[in-house]
């Protein structure tokens, strides 16, 4: 894989780029126990968005993991997991706010705590978000990378700790160019007594597109369709 | 069973004896859409007047559409993964929109999201692109809405996000998986959603024609709105 970019996002901070078709992005969770949540728009039409409902439903799951698509909300597949060592990351319950933080954690300003300051994720991916011209209206359900919340019998929701040991790894490849809007800020289930928001080590590469016998694309016959709709765009 | 029927049986529980006065009452007919505000400590009660229809809904703040309903923050902060009596609908803010204080349904979805034309042919092919789909419902709605109000009221595609399906089971496994199971509603099941400050309504009363979701045939359901 040539190497486009390596960095560590450090804990509580958010990031963002458009990651071109023919690159996957892996994200590492360096000490374990890390979370990220992360959005995706189509590049150059942000109007086209991840979708989780679209992605859940297109391929009967209710969490994401190696060989799960990313869809958008129209009928393409903006990325696949193609990598993934935790077998489980969450799309369905959301991130925190200030609100949480100040209840959870305890506020921490700026003024008070430098950048140690306790940023919600809500304000990250806001911030963020608004250096594309984006805000409110465009903040969908996001996935939250390296997260489980387990869904008992009767529904009840349930946050799984140690879902994500130190070294835990997954990957993203892009089927079209892809907006990728992250932030690493604790999710608001995570039952830590203390503020540890988790740094992630981020390396984008370049890699071959996905061919016809392609495990994501290959995982159902929606896939096989989702892949199609990618593809016609670009023609 | 005929509609009145279905209100007489209605009649036994819910808001009416309650010292309410009725401010709305139509038929949404199947495949179509409605879109209407609620006054704060309004009561909106949909009936599912012939079972087994889903009807997908989404909620704004009327002061700020951009402070909509929110499917994870309501699921994380009620801690469950479906909505039933008792369930308080969240906006994007955190703070409730609304809240769920009668089913007789007993689960709804929150995940599954609104059918349209696109995800119609991801699912089940190219030949189901041109079936009426939900999506085109709220965005016919949307934008007669925003006509209504001089061009003033912008709601469009991008404020379409997760939304509520009243009367439809997708349950999640424990594994990991999702799953379209028959209805468990029927004839005369309703919801009762009480607006906890000033909500626009937009609902799409679903086409789809592909699955389960609608028993294979859509039917109309009944809007009834009672003010305090």
């Amino acid at each position: 894989m040539t190497r486009i970019l390596a960095e560590t996002l450090p804990g509580g901070a958010s990031w963002s780029r458009v990651c071109r078709r023919a690159t996957a992005l892996t994200l590492t969770d360096l000490d374990g126990g890390a979370n990220v949540a992360l959005l995706l728009y189509r590049a150059g039409d942000p109007l086209e968005r991840y979708c989780m409902p679209d992605t859940l439903k297109a391929q009967h799951v209710s969490r994401l993991t190696a060989g799960v698509a990313l869809y958008s909300d129209m009928g393409r597949v903006l990325a696949s997991m193609t990598h993934d060592t935790c077998g489980w990351h969450d799309t369905i319950t959301g991130h925190a706010t200030a609100a949480h933080v100040a209840a959870r954690w305890g506020a921490a300003s700026y003024q008070d705590a430098r950048n140690q300051w306790r940023r919600s994720a809500r304000d990250g991916l806001l911030v963020e978000l608004a250096k594309h011209g984006l805000g409110r209206r465009d903040l969908v359900a996001n996935v939250n990378l390296f997260t489980k919340v387990a869904v008992g019998a009767d529904g009840a929701l349930q946050f799984v700790a140690g879902n994500s040991p130190a070294g835990a790894s997954v990957t993203l490849r892009f089927e079209l160019d892809v907006l990728v809007v992250l932030c690493s800020a604790p999710h608001p289930l995570d039952p830590a007594a203390e503020w540890t928001p988790r740094p992630v080590r981020l390396e984008l590469g370049a890699v071959a597109v996905a061919d016809d016998a392609d495990v994501v694309r290959t995982a159902c016959a929606e896939n096989g369709r989702g892949f199609a709709a990618s593809e016609a765009v670009l023609r | 069973m005929s509609a009145c029927d279905v209100d007489r049986r209605s009649e036994l529980a819910g808001t009416e004896g309650r010292n309410t006065r009725l401010r709305l009452q139509l038929d949404v007919p199947a495949g179509d859409g409605w879109i209407g505000e609620l006054a704060r400590g309004e009561v909106l009660r949909i009936v599912d007047l012939h079972g087994n229809q889903a009807v997908d809904t989404l909620f704004f703040d009327a002061h700020d559409y951009a402070n909509r309903y929110s499917a994870v923050d309501t699921l994380r902060e009620q801690g469950n993964a479906y909505l039933t009596a008792g369930s308080v609908l969240r906006a994007l803010d955190g703070e409730p929109l609304l809240t769920m204080i009668a089913d007789t349904c007993g689960r709804h979805d929150t995940v599954g999201g609104a059918c349209s034309q696109e995800s119609n042919v991801v699912r089940y092919g190219e030949h189901t692109r041109h079936m009426h789909a939900c999506r085109n419902t709220f965005l016919a709605q949307a934008l007669a809405w925003g006509r209504g109000r001089g061009g003033g009221a912008d709601l469009s595609k991008r404020d379409l996000s997760a939304n509520v399906n009243f009367f439809m089971n997708v349950p999640m496994t424990p594994g990991g998986g999702l799953t379209f199971e028959d209805g468990i509603s029927a004839p005369g099941k309703y919801v009762e959603l009480r607006a906890e400050r000033d909500t626009l309504v937009l609902i799409s009363n679903c086409p789809q024609l592909n699955n389960p979701c609608n028993g294979y045939d859509p039917t109309p359901v009944r809007l009834v709105v009672r003010a305090p």
